[in-house]
């Protein structure tokens, strides 16, 4: 299959940009030559914008709206892509260049059944008739280890998981035997206990079928597990390439330093356990000197106590079963669960945005209203909410001045001159300039967007501040300034986190104490060491296992370990 | 500065003025729609000091007269100057339809806003009455209601923008609804701000571009709604002219071989052309969009 000097794709010098309405040109890749072998993996990393997948999508000779491929040139095996027509093109597509995208679930039709979608790429290229094709996507469902091979094909994408989707959408790319696949972050969408298995899967059919491929993702230690050379964009350039191995252990450039540096690992030294209070098993409490409440019996700043609740008429569908968790003063409580198991509906919960079908939720020893709209400007004060994605958590329509200021009015009716200077304050607090109070939020870059999504939160001087999910949505090294900027500010301000992940590895980084949840369910909370140090809960375990480590064995030694487990 | 780290380079650094950008993207079409509408708005503020002769006093015994030096569109039925009529006629017309687009817009957004904030029953309450009210043929509606309340300006103004405001209703509460479930909106709530604030600073800014180029639509619906009453005879009452009512008094002209009734049908297509393809034109270069479930 593979041309006589053996490379399967070579690009040289391809250079994109992208165009305004008004003709103004900006180059978004520039200057990328690399060349993929029959039969192996290349990594494309880099952060977003940094134009990994407009480089993956030159590959199939198309740029996005608004873009152009402006110069250099594109060959697979003998063919030259940029040159050949848009009729053409379509033909080489999904026969010879397949490509997976990030969410199987947007990529799918929910009105056909799977298996129509999957051999309609073979039966458009007449490449095999309807029988032939039918087979053949069976025997790749069995490769890529789905569950019913001989009849998941007659389901409703809706009616199959999201890894298994995505593996589906794997067997898809992969019916015409394509000499190059295109992974563009295939496992990103996906909890990390399926993104083990989806990973395993697609290693698996890769090296069976000596497909060669691109991998796009942010992440150096899934990528370690599947690459064998690795390029590091920037800004639209390469700025490191090579070996895997090489360039995890030996990385030059200063960039690749950092996001090796920043990239979701395990703290080697889980952070020192501060004081905490304590429960004997006599249901006293003891409190540390630390803590120091003198005479009074100590209360945590927040109890959540027997709560449930669910969604739908009268709470049908439960989303939160019994739940008990407490968080202290100046501390981090971090809740960790993959999608579903209800860490963002107990924010709500926490937050007033949701009732409660029974239990209760304590703020400082005072029970707190079921709804937003009963409880007092003070109580909601001290709760304050920080969203996921700072983009749509900020009105795109007011300046910074105006976010941060509004809470400022509302809470504490500050006059305008005392306003703008609390509110540089606040802005200098989370590290940002103060003419930015001046911008729109889209005029901010995202890891400045959650900055002033912290600030606003705050203005109202809360004790406690539920983050949920605050890191997902950024870089690997933005991310980890973010973490920074909220240890410090609990060291100023002594407030307290309620922190919401899926990221073991960030939980274990800033939590104090962690709550594991499953299935709306708290299946084990204690202070962070007591949590991460063996024996773990058999579910803790299987979390922990599944974060990537940066190591190129890791994928095959935790395979082994899951397998003993299971035995 | 710690910031320094955060690589973005997409970034406009300098608070731009969303005006200054739209101008600096006018087509031609664009241009040419606004010195027309910028012309009609000349003549709806200045029409006494425009015409150069009183709106109702009859001039001349020559019905239907050509263009001369003295009436440069001829006489109308009575023997009245057209050119002074039309000014005037324009002036009404606009102004009423400008009215009524306005309250059709108030009455519209506060009901279709409060619909998607509240959710629940006040929803559905509302939104029925609203497919009640949506379902009478509009003209049948005015026509009863204006028959048995008498015609007058008010009345003209009141009738014509509520008929509308169901139609702004159904495209304010799509807007709001999609708003409503953004993250900075229940921001507003947990901090506990109000309905009115949530309406007001939260959702509609966000709203204000497909709002506008509605606006526009609803205007010239307007225009044309009072411009077919005034025709049918039930609009603005002579002697006062308006442009419906100039073309129903002047149409046996035509057996006469003059263009009399023409002046005004030809104002009415250039103002409503221009407004719609003066929207065409900003919903292009704003790239908001009006909703799609309405």
């Amino acid at each position: 299959m593979a041309s006589g000097d053996h490379s399967v794709l070579f690009i040289d010098k391809l250079a994109v940009q992208a165009r305004d309405r008004r003709g103004k040109t900006i180059p978004i890749v520039e200057e990328i030559s690399f060349s993929i072998n029959s039969g192996k993996v290349t990594a494309l990393i880099g952060e977003s914008g940094s134009g990994k997948t407009t480089i993956a999508l030159a590959c199939l000779g198309y740029a996005r709206p608004g873009c152009e491929i402006v110069s250099g040139e594109v060959r697979l095996s003998s063919t030259d892509i940029l040159s050949l027509s848009n009729a053409d093109c379509r033909k080489l597509r999904g026969r010879d260049i397949a490509y997976i995208a990030q969410s199987a679930v947007a990529a799918f039709n929910s009105a056909w059944t799977i298996d129509r979608q999957v051999i309609e790429s073979a039966l458009l290229h007449k490449l095999m008739n309807r029988k032939a094709a039918l087979d053949k996507a069976r025997r790749l469902y069995r490769e890529l280890d789905l569950p019913e091979p001989d009849s998941i094909g007659k389901r409703y994408p809706h009616q199959v998981s999201g890894g298994q989707l995505q593996r589906l959408m794997a067997a898809m790319a992969m019916m015409c035997d394509p000499q190059l696949l295109i992974l563009d972050e295939p496992t990103t969408a996906l909890d990390v206990t399926t993104q083990i298995e989806v990973l395993l899967s697609f290693k698996k059919l890769i090296q069976n079928n000596q497909t060669s491929a691109i991998y796009v993702s942010h992440d150096l230690a899934v990528v370690a597990q599947i690459a064998d050379d690795i390029l590091v964009l920037k800004d639209g350039r390469i700025v490191e390439s090579g070996p895997v191995e090489s360039i995890i252990e030996n990385p030059q450039h200063p960039y690749t330093r950092e996001l090796i540096g920043a990239a979701h690992v395990m703290p080697e030294q889980l952070p020192e356990a501060r004081s905490m209070p304590t429960v004997d098993a006599g249901g006293n409490v003891a409190v540390d000197v630390a803590v120091g409440v003198g005479e009074q019996p100590y209360t945590p700043l927040l109890t959540i106590a027997s709560v449930t609740a669910g969604y739908g008429r009268q709470h049908r569908y439960l989303a939160l079963h019994d739940i008990n968790l407490e968080v202290h003063s100046g501390r981090t409580l971090g809740v960790i669960g993959e999608s579903g198991s209800g860490k963002t509906t107990l924010a709500r919960v926490v937050s007033g945005l949701m009732q409660l079908k029974s239990g209760q939720v304590d703020l400082a020893g005072q029970r707190l209203d079921d709804s937003v709209e009963r409880r007092d400007r003070d109580t909601l004060r001290h709760i304050q909410f920080a969203f996921q994605m700072a983009d749509v958590a900020l009105n795109p329509c007011h300046k910074v001045s105006k976010i941060i200021g509004r809470p400022l009015q509302f809470y504490f009716d500050m006059d305008e001159e005392s306003m703008n200077h609390r509110t540089a304050e606040l802005l200098e607090l989370v590290e940002l300039p103060a003419g930015y109070a001046n911008r729109f939020p889209r005029q901010l870059s995202g890891g400045e967007r959650q900055r002033v999504n912290l600030a606003r939160a705050l203005a109202a001087d809360p004790q406690l501040i539920i983050c949920d999910e605050i890191t997902s949505a950024l870089d690997t090294v933005v991310a980890k300034a973010i973490l920074k900027l909220l240890k410090n500010l609990q060291a100023q301000l002594n407030v307290s986190y309620l922190f919401i992940s899926h990221d073991l590895s960030v939980i274990a980084n800033i939590a104090d104490t962690i709550a594991v949840m499953r299935d709306g369910e708290v299946v084990e909370f204690g202070l962070t060491r007591d949590v991460m140090t063996p024996p773990l809960h058999p579910y803790t375990r299987l979390l922990l296992d599944s974060v990537p480590e940066m190591r190129t064995d890791w994928l095959e030694s935790s395979i082994g370990l899951a397998n003993v487990e299971g035995k | 500065m710690m910031t320094s780290k955060i690589s973005d380079n997409k970034r406009t650094d300098i608070p731009v003025n969303p005006i200054r950008e739209l101008l600096s993207e006018v087509t031609l079409t664009a241009a040419l729609s606004m010195l027309v509408l910028l012309v009609f708005l000349v003549v709806v503020l200045f029409a006494p000091w425009l015409a150069p002769h009183p709106e109702d006093a009859i001039l001349t015994d020559e019905s239907f007269a050509y263009s001369s030096a003295e009436f440069w569109l001829g006489s109308d039925f009575l023997g009245r100057d057209v050119f002074s009529r039309l000014l005037y006629g324009t002036r009404v017309t606009l102004t009423v339809a400008f009215l009524i687009a306005v309250v059709a817009f108030s009455l519209g957004c506060a009901f279709g806003f409060l619909a998607a904030v509240k959710r629940g029953w006040v929803d559905s309450v509302l939104s029925r009455v609203v497919d009640v009210l949506i379902s009478f043929p509009a003209i049948m509606v005015a026509l009863i209601v204006i028959a048995a309340l008498g015609s007058s300006i008010p009345v003209l103004v009141v009738t014509v923008a509520l008929i509308d405001a169901t139609r702004v209703f159904r495209v304010a509460r799509a807007l709001g609804m999609d708003i409503v479930v953004q993250d900075y909106v229940e921001a507003a709530r947990v901090r506990g701000e109000g309905m009115g604030w949530i309406i007001w600073h939260e959702i509609l800014p966000n709203a204000i571009a497909p709002l506008a180029a509605e606006f526009g639509i609803r205007f010239t619906y307007a225009i044309l709604f009072i411009s077919a009453l005034s025709f049918l005879g039930l609009g603005v009452q002579p002697p006062n002219a308006d442009l419906g009512v100039m073309v129903k008094e002047n149409m046996q002209g035509l057996l006469y071989e003059t263009y009399t009734p023409i002046y005004p049908a030809v104002c009415i297509a250039m103002v409503t052309l221009s407004v719609n393809l003066l929207v065409d034109w900003y919903l292009k270069t704003t790239d908001a969009a009006l909703p799609e479930e309405l």
